[in-house]
């Protein structure tokens, strides 16, 4: 079963409450898909025994063969490529940030003069951690196609466990790639304006996936409108973190929210046997 | 002209309030919320919409079931698996690289642009205010960020205005690079945490490789002091603008939907005022 943990904003909770039930529950696998800002490693420390290069596609060209007939360039809906022409030689530029490896200007340039070379965009690590499998999507910096990194992390959800993705914020094409596929979402929500108003997005991202969904309250007080707009829209709300300087304390030295305050791994178990129920 | 940009790598960390915050001190400039997958900045400023525009950037690929021979072109072209075996186009798994149609012998292939969400110019009582809607799971969130960003700047030619004050999105990927491209100066705003620390550290290298300054406000320091000086150690060659303490006052402002400065004439409010007249 997989199990997508999500929301519209940052700093809500997300990673929090994905490690929190992968250490509540037998034989779970925890993927962090904010390959953007991974943070999962620092509340579990895990041994890494594997890391895997993700790479992408990108065009490079025989000059040899190449005519500079600017075909590929007029092709390519990304803008990657420019080729100028003077006399019988010319260039040709090759935007690597811009392209999303289509390979439309390998297949179809007349001459054959472009080939696919592998470019590193990213990096999967594989290990456990405290029981846990443990896998994590990094982007390197000044890299752009999160979601190529998350897919290849996604790669290794092994159906037999209880897999938790930590997706990352927002609602766009990242946090679809994160979400995209799971069984379950659990949107995490602090009740202030902005965590309202980017629940409210992140659960239209739900309705668009067709993903069933349900709401943790994190930082909870007693500020009713996140239980208003759940009961509105028939939203289960599965859990309410009360906010806590002690739990915020935790979390700030890196100790994981369960292992701080170890009677909530009850109160997580229950949360997935909720969610259990939710899916039949 | 001085464009100034508030990024923190992390979500949650405080980028809205402080932008808010700038909104209140800085008189003559234009502001820009760039986190378009989940705008906040309008719930401090409250903005009344001008002009609405439809943001409209790219393709997607849909196949005319009455030309189309089922011949199965399409689909061995598609490197985004986005052509179901039924030849339906899958809209979220579309990137718009228009190879389908290239290699359609029968131009079964239509190509509709791309509706993304839709961008606003705004009045506030602080100013312009340049926002947006990213649709709901769609792409291309860096082009609607560098759109804003080219509509602030011609704005703050014609107004005269002496700064663009962006809020940033979250992460370090496309939205985000978008968003540090061309600005005079980033402040990243961190929490006392150690995933607060990581994903400083991320952006810091972010702005390293655009090669523009970088300066840093600590906020919640108190939750955890030691991690505090950890991180002012760890980032000594970089200068430190303000140290903020957590403060359910803060908090209350953003429920309050009003910028802190504003909210309140505390000598913490005082304090932010001068740290930001400081650096301007």
């Amino acid at each position: 079963m997989i199990i997508s943990v999500a929301s519209g904003k940052g700093g809500t909770g997300k990673t929090t409450v994905a490690i929190s039930l992968a250490l509540s529950i037998e034989n779970s696998q925890i993927i962090d898909c904010d390959v953007e800002e991974p943070n999962v490693h620092i509340f579990l420390n895990p041994e890494i025994k594997e890391e895997i290069e993700v790479k992408t596609t990108v065009p490079e060209v025989n000059k040899d063969k190449c005519n500079f007939c600017g075909y590929c360039s007029s092709i390519c809906a990304y803008n990657a490529l420019s080729v100028f022409k003077i006399d019988s030689s010319g260039d040709v530029l090759i935007f690597h940030q811009l392209c999303h490896g289509c390979e439309g200007c390998i297949l179809l340039c007349p001459e054959k003069a472009l080939k696919p070379v592998q470019r590193p965009i990213g990096l999967i690590k594989r290990g456990t951690a405290k029981g846990i499998e443990f896998i994590e999507g990094r982007l390197n910096i000044g890299e752009v196609l999160s979601p190529r990194v998350i897919e290849s992390a996604k790669k290794y959800l092994k159906p037999e466990k209880l897999s938790i993705v930590d997706a990352p914020p927002g609602t766009s094409c990242p946090a679809v790639a994160a979400i995209k596929g799971s069984d379950f979402c659990i949107l995490v929500t602090e009740p202030t304006p902005f965590g309202l108003h980017d629940l409210e997005l992140a659960y239209e991202v739900t309705k668009v996936l067709g993903i069933t969904c349900g709401v943790v309250i994190n930082k909870s007080d007693q500020d009713s409108s996140i239980e208003d707009f759940c009961e509105a829209n028939k939203i289960s709300i599965l859990m309410k973190i009360p906010f806590s300087k002690q739990i915020a304390e935790a979390y700030s030295k890196g100790i994981s929210f369960v292992e701080g305050m170890p009677e909530f791994k009850e109160r997580f178990r229950s949360l997935f046997e909720k969610i259990q129920r939710i899916i039949k | 002209m001085k464009q100034i940009l508030v990024i923190s790598g992390k979500g949650g960390t405080g980028k809205t309030f402080l932008t808010g915050c700038f909104a209140v001190v800085l008189t003559n400039k234009v502001m820009v919320d760039c986190d378009v997958d989940a705008a906040n900045l309008h719930l401090l400023l409250h903005p009344e919409i001008k002009q609405t525009y439809d943001f409209i950037s790219g393709y997607i690929a849909q196949i005319d079931k009455e030309k189309c021979t089922r011949c199965g072109e399409c689909l061995k072209s598609c490197k985004f698996s986005a052509i179901s075996l039924d030849f339906k186009v899958d809209h979220l798994s579309c990137e718009g690289c228009t190879v389908c149609y290239h290699v359609c012998p029968e131009n079964a292939v239509l190509l509709k642009d791309r509706f993304c969400g839709q961008y606003f110019i705004s009045e506030t009582k602080f100013g312009s205010l340049v926002h947006a809607k990213l649709g709901i799971a769609q792409e291309n969130s860096g082009k609607l960020v560098t759109k804003l960003k080219e509509i602030a700047k011609e704005m703050a030619e014609a107004e005269k205005a002496e700064y663009i004050i962006i809020d940033g999105p979250p992460g370090t990927g496309c939205p985000v690079m978008a968003s540090t491209t061309g600005v005079d100066l980033v402040i990243a705003v961190t929490e006392a945490t150690l995933s607060g620390l990581h994903d400083l550290k991320r952006v810091l290298e972010l702005a390293k490789q655009f090669k523009v300054p970088i300066k840093v406000v600590i906020n919640k320091y108190d939750l955890n002091p030691e991690m505090t000086l950890k991180i002012k150690n760890q980032i000594k060659e970089i200068e430190i603008i303000c140290t903020i303490p957590f403060s359910e006052e803060i908090l209350n402002s953003v429920k309050a939907g009003i910028p802190f400065i504003e909210f309140s004439k505390s000598e913490l409010a005082r304090t932010i005022k001068t740290s930001i007249e400081n650096i301007i």
